[in-house]
């Protein structure tokens, strides 16, 4: 694993509305190193999400190429981009979307059940992540019986459970106070700085985003330049932005 | 995996308590009310479906009404292919008050038992009934309805017939089948003639029909036809037709309602499975999300549509199942009403089965929409649902 982890050529995505092309990212290249912690910034509707999802595999670009560990995802089928996805990413939302009929744990053994563990091996593994973000007390419970940050830390646990080579994450303070928003950004520097993530985190507060490696900023379809975070290394702050 | 999925589509059945009651509730209804219209049709049919193919009835071409010579018997038993000939007679007697109807028949006993081996009677019993010129053998269910016990006497007043008359109950037969009529009243023709010949000697020695026993059920017509030849151009012509076609003209004039309740059987399901598939679109509907996340997650499009069909079809089966365990004493209960219009009322295997068979296609039709739909989405589209 030599190259870079997430190498982004020429990649364009135009959505159609009504018929009419809506260019929404134009010509965007550049590459992503291993345990990276990237943070992308922009204005609402500056496509953000939408590169987001290209590197993750949940949405195909209308051009260029995208590389993740030297795979072009953009080659792949709607099934083996599926299975790609489950080895490869670790999904975070805005609103969590967990299943609200699982309970802390389930929802974490979730993507374990695409890979070959048995039931004893992935209880194991779910109740590790779930220790690692401090909810080891709260497997049993059922996510509208957790607070948002607490959800968005069971959302984390699921993200990390598979050991996959990407974290993306989607405003994944968005919904929550600062403290919990401080929390969860501790926890996405602990995953980055101890285990080696390499993350890509969308946000719209400069206080989050100042905890990344570095920061890019989208604006009409155009990446800028590389920014080094500001405030790095922030680690041992215990009050993050939020 | 699968249990995993099961499991979740489990809880996603019942997440909605309100809902998943109702709509189980309705489906519960509409299995049920399957299962008894059904029923009725069965039960409308039942003689028919009783019916050997082994025996052919001959009666008088004009009417039913209109009764045979009985030396008619000794012709129709020269008929290459007939193995043995018997007779009855309604009796339409009243047993107490009007509404205590069933039905009655004057018989030969010797030759009509080997003709209906369903009518299980031990031989000592049938020697009893045999023996006994008043003698009556009737069926378990009738016994049962008036509490006659062997040894009892039984008083009908005569209507096609007038007066009073008495018989000795010297055998219940059970029925060999489900669908043995269990109702019958059986006497001796001979008691019947010996009394008619004093009062009416122009209508002695008749009978309404004779029952023809036959060797091969495939040469019905054939002999049919060899017997009503037999008869043509003479004052009382016959009408030979199997067993199963005399009882289905019985059922021919009232064929119309039993068309419509039939139909009406099925419009039941339609309405429960258009219910029913409204209740999964709307469910699977606010999922869509929680699908998108699942294929997010790397699950297959297969898997997230296997989840929508496996909790529409625990809705499906479970009221299924509560419907049809539902109609058997339902089944019972009305069937105890309608004892007198329906000898036969019973929750036939077949009904069963097609109650299985509409809970699948409830649970199956109402999920393909909503799975293909959640199949289809785009993940990155299902995503923005939310909110
Ligand atoms: N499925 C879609 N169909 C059509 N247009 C879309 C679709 N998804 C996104 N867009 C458009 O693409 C543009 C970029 O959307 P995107 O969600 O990537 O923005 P964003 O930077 O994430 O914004 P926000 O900060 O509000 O989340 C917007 O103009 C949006 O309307
Ligand atoms: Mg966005």
């Amino acid at each position: 694993m030599s190259g870079p982890a997430v190498s982004l050529r020429a990649v364009a995505k135009t959505y159609w509305r009504g018929g009419q092309p809506v260019p929404v990212l134009t010509d965007i290249s550049f590459d992503i190193q291993h345990g990276d912690f990237l943070a992308l910034m922009g204005p609402s509707g500056s496509g953000k999400s939408t590169l987001l999802n290209l590197i993750a595999g949940i949405d195909q670009p209308t051009g260029g190429e995208i590389r993740v560990d030297d795979v072009d995802i953009a080659r792949l089928s709607e099934s083996e981009l599926a299975d790609w996805r489950a080895r490869h990413v670790g999904f975070i939302f805005q609103f969590y979307n967990l299943m609200p009929v699982l309970t802390a744990l389930e929802n974490v053994e979730l993507p374990l059940m695409l890979t070959s563990l048995n039931r004893r091996q992935r209880r194991e593994h779910a109740q590790l992540a779930l220790e690692m973000v401090g909810l080891a007390e709260r497997v049993g419970h059922y996510p509208n019986e957790l607070s948002g940050g607490q959800q968005q830390r069971v959302a984390i646990a699921r993200a990390i459970v598979t050991d996959p080579t990407l974290i993306v994450a989607d405003e994944p303070t968005g919904d929550l106070d600062r403290k919990s928003a401080g929390e969860i950004l501790d926890l996405l520097d602990r995953l980055n700085g101890d285990l080696g993530k390499t993350i890509v985190m969308v946000t719209h507060d400069q206080r989050a985003a100042e905890r990344a490696h570095a920061i890019r900023h989208l604006e009409k379809g155009e990446l800028s330049a590389l920014e080094v975070a500001v405030s790095r290394p922030v680690t041992s702050e215990r009050e993050g932005g939020g | 995996m699968v249990f995993f999925l099961l499991k979740m589509a489990f809880k996603n059945a019942v997440r909605h308590r309100l809902r998943a009651m109702l709509t189980l509730s309705g489906i519960v209804v509409a299995i049920l009310a399957f299962g008894l219209l059904r029923t009725v049709v069965g039960a409308w049919y039942a003689g028919a479906d009783a019916a050997s193919d082994k025996r052919l009835i001959t009666r008088s071409s004009i009417s039913l009404v209109f009764s045979l010579p009985i030396a008619y018997g000794e012709r129709i038993r020269q008929v290459p292919g007939v193995s043995s000939v018997s007779w009855a007679n309604w009796f339409g007697g009243v047993y107490i008050e009007e509404k205590n109807f069933f039905p009655q028949f004057a018989v030969d006993p010797v030759t009509y038992l080997p003709l209906y081996p369903e009518f299980v009677l031990d031989e000592a019993s049938q020697k009893a009934f045999i023996r006994d010129r008043r003698g009556a053998m009737v069926g378990r269910k009738l016994a049962q309805r008036f509490g006659w016990k062997v040894g009892d006497v039984v008083t009908l007043r005569g209507t096609i017939f007038p007066g009073s008359w008495s018989f000795v109950v010297r055998g219940i037969y059970k029925g060999r089948n489900q669908s043995t009529d269990e109702n019958q009243f059986l006497f001796h023709w001979d008691y019947l003639n010996e009394k008619i010949r004093t009062v009416a000697p122009r209508y002695a020695d008749r009978t309404g029909v004779f029952v023809v026993g036959i060797q091969d059920g495939s040469a019905a017509a054939e002999i049919s036809q060899q017997v009503d030849a037999l008869f043509k151009n003479s004052l009382a012509e016959t009408l030979t037709e199997t067993e199963k076609a005399f009882q289905l003209g019985f059922v021919a004039m009232t064929e119309v309602i039993v068309q419509a309740i039939e139909i009406v059987s099925f419009v039941v399901i339609l309405i429960i499975m258009a219910v029913m598939a409204n209740t999964m679109a709307m469910s699977a509907r606010e999922r869509t999300a929680e699908y998108a996340t699942l294929k997010a997650l790397g699950f297959q499009p297969m898997s997230v549509g296997s989840l929508i069909f496996a909790e529409s079809m625990v809705l499906g089966l479970a009221g299924g199942a509560m419907g049809i365990v539902l109609t058997y004493p339902a089944v019972r209960a009305i069937g105890g009403a309608l004892d007198n219009i329906f000898p036969i009322f019973n929750v036939a295997d077949k009904t069963v089965w097609m109650q299985l068979g509409a809970s699948l296609v409830i649970g199956l039709s109402a999920a393909c929409v909503p799975s293909i739909r959640a199949m289809r989405v785009r993940i990155v589209d299902g995503l923005r649902a939310i909110a």
